[in-house]
């Protein structure tokens, strides 16, 4: 599982999108699978957007999250992009161009 | 209150499964539909059908898969999924492509289409042909092709079964060179037109282990770019699925006629009675139903389900299952290893492995009809 560039900008997959703000819950909603979103995880899917970097991302949030140790919450949000990235939730412009460079 | 004993509030429906339609312009020998068809003429209008998306919406309904017979059939459909999304839904058209044009994919992405999962019977016309019982493998190709330039998600879904489960590399080929993020690589299960099948559908236990190899090297390289998914056909299992996530418990599928069931093939159990939703809301024949009460929750679990500690993960397994294959609903779904009728199951796979005899060389498929 490769770390997230911090350069790259983050935006949801095509396909994936958040709920209405007046449901009950935020969910991230994608196929076949939701993700309920609260607190940190709300922070970040709302910021991938495609305008901010992953480093933007992080200052926001430990700015946001100041008592926590800013490192770990560097490492958290990574490793939470990762998981998104691998769950196909979301792309990060990088790798875009990498998959339509690709040979097919 | 309620004193008696620790008892779990219903749980919320995660997901709808609206069978609009048992039309179909594809044959395929596994349909999932039930033997007995519903007409087009008892199919429910879309006033009826938008009504009951806005009931499951407010039952906590997150997603709908349209699904069919084939979706396409109904002329109204751009016009169910912008009632659909307008409910709140998420929205998933479940498909073979056909009849399809390209106008028509730009109005049900319009209307606000998510996800289209797009099924393919194989990587090769001429065995795809022969599975669905129809000329359509070329059209499939087309639609893929078409998608590339469009904004909505893909999922492109193989149904496996003895006849193809050696082709995977090709059908891997297939979707890397589409727009999908997503593959399934769906085994048969065994209920409708598929049990009547079976002999010629089940795969050998080295078809399976080869195949399970493959599948696991494919994931490693495209993990990022392609989810790969793999249904095992569960009669090789140690231990039964939990069909449907538990009955009861995350789906209701609607048929075309409106009845409410909690899995496709509910029909098949005898002496239960399932509503309508012409004449009662979804969320109370969810909540109240006799039928999906029946099963829901563990009372009901017979041993060795009660005493076992897998219970709150397979819920027994699954109820049709067990009653095709041991004629009572309420045994425990026999490709459990504990099951008492774990026998029955054997017998099937040794006799999915003995040197193939002449019928399944060159199988006589019972096709699935359409309807009148």
């Amino acid at each position: 599982m490769s770390t997230p560039d911090l350069h790259s900008r983050p935006r949801l997959a095509v396909g994936c999108r958040l709920n209405e703000k007046n449901q009950s819950f935020r969910m991230l909603l994608m196929p076949e699978k939701a993700l309920r979103l609260s607190g940190p995880s709300l922070e970040i899917v709302e910021r991938c957007d495609g305008t901010r970097t992953v480093q933007e991302i992080v200052a926001d949030l430990q700015k946001i999250y100041s008592k926590a140790e800013p490192e770990k919450v560097k490492a958290d949000i990574l490793s939470y992009l990762a998981r998104l990235r691998d769950d196909r939730a979301i792309d990060f412009d990088a790798e875009k161009a990498d998959r339509s460079a690709s040979p097919t | 209150m309620n004193s008696a004993p620790a008892k779990s509030p219903t749980p919320k429906p995660l997901a709808l499964i609206a069978e609009l339609t048992h039309r179909c312009p594809l044959h395929c020998v596994y349909c999932s539909n039930p033997l007995e068809l519903t007409r087009r003429e008892d199919e429910l209008s879309t006033e009826v059908w938008s009504r009951i998306f806005r009931e499951a919406a407010a039952a906590g309904v997150l997603q709908i898969d349209f699904t069919g017979g084939e979706p396409l059939a109904r002329p109204d459909l751009s016009e169910l999924v912008r009632s659909a999304r307008a409910a709140g839904l998420y929205v998933n058209l479940i498909t073979s492509g056909l009849p399809l044009d390209e106008a028509r994919l730009d109005s049900l992405i319009t209307a606000g289409l998510d996800h289209i999962q797009l099924s393919f019977q194989g990587a090769r016309e001429e065995t795809a042909n022969e599975i669905s019982g129809s000329k359509t493998h070329a059209q499939k190709l087309r639609v893929l092709d078409w998608l590339k330039s469009r904004r909505v998600a893909l999922t492109l879904n193989f149904v496996i079964h003895r006849r193809n489960i050696d082709q995977l590399p090709g059908m891997m080929a297939l979707g890397e060179s589409s727009s999908a993020t997503r593959i399934e690589f769906a085994n048969v299960q065994y209920y409708g037109w598929a049990f009547q099948n079976r002999e010629n559908l089940l795969p050998s236990r080295e078809q399976l282990d080869r195949s399970l190899e493959f599948l696991k090297r494919s994931e490693e390289r495209l993990r990022g770019k392609i989810h790969v998914e793999f249904v095992v056909p569960d009669y090789y299992a140690k231990y039964p699925k939990a069909c449907m996530g538990g009955w009861a418990r995350k789906f209701l599928l609607v048929t075309p006629e409106g009845d409410a069931l909690p899995c496709h093939a509910a029909k098949i159990l005898p002496g239960l009675r399932f509503e309508n939703l012409k004449d009662r809301s979804l969320g109370e024949i969810w909540e109240n139903s006799e039928a999906f009460r029946k099963f829901r929750g563990e009372e009901w679990l017979p041993e060795p389900c009660q005493s076992c500690d897998r219970r709150d993960r397979d819920f027994g397994g699954c109820r049709c299952q067990a009653f095709l294959l041991t004629g009572e609903a309420t045994a425990t779904d026999p490709v459990c290893s504990l099951a008492p009728e774990r026998s029955r199951v054997d017998a099937i796979v040794k006799a999915a492995n003995a040197p193939a005899s002449p019928s399944l060389v060159q199988p006589e498929w019972i096709y699935r009809p359409n309807p009148a």
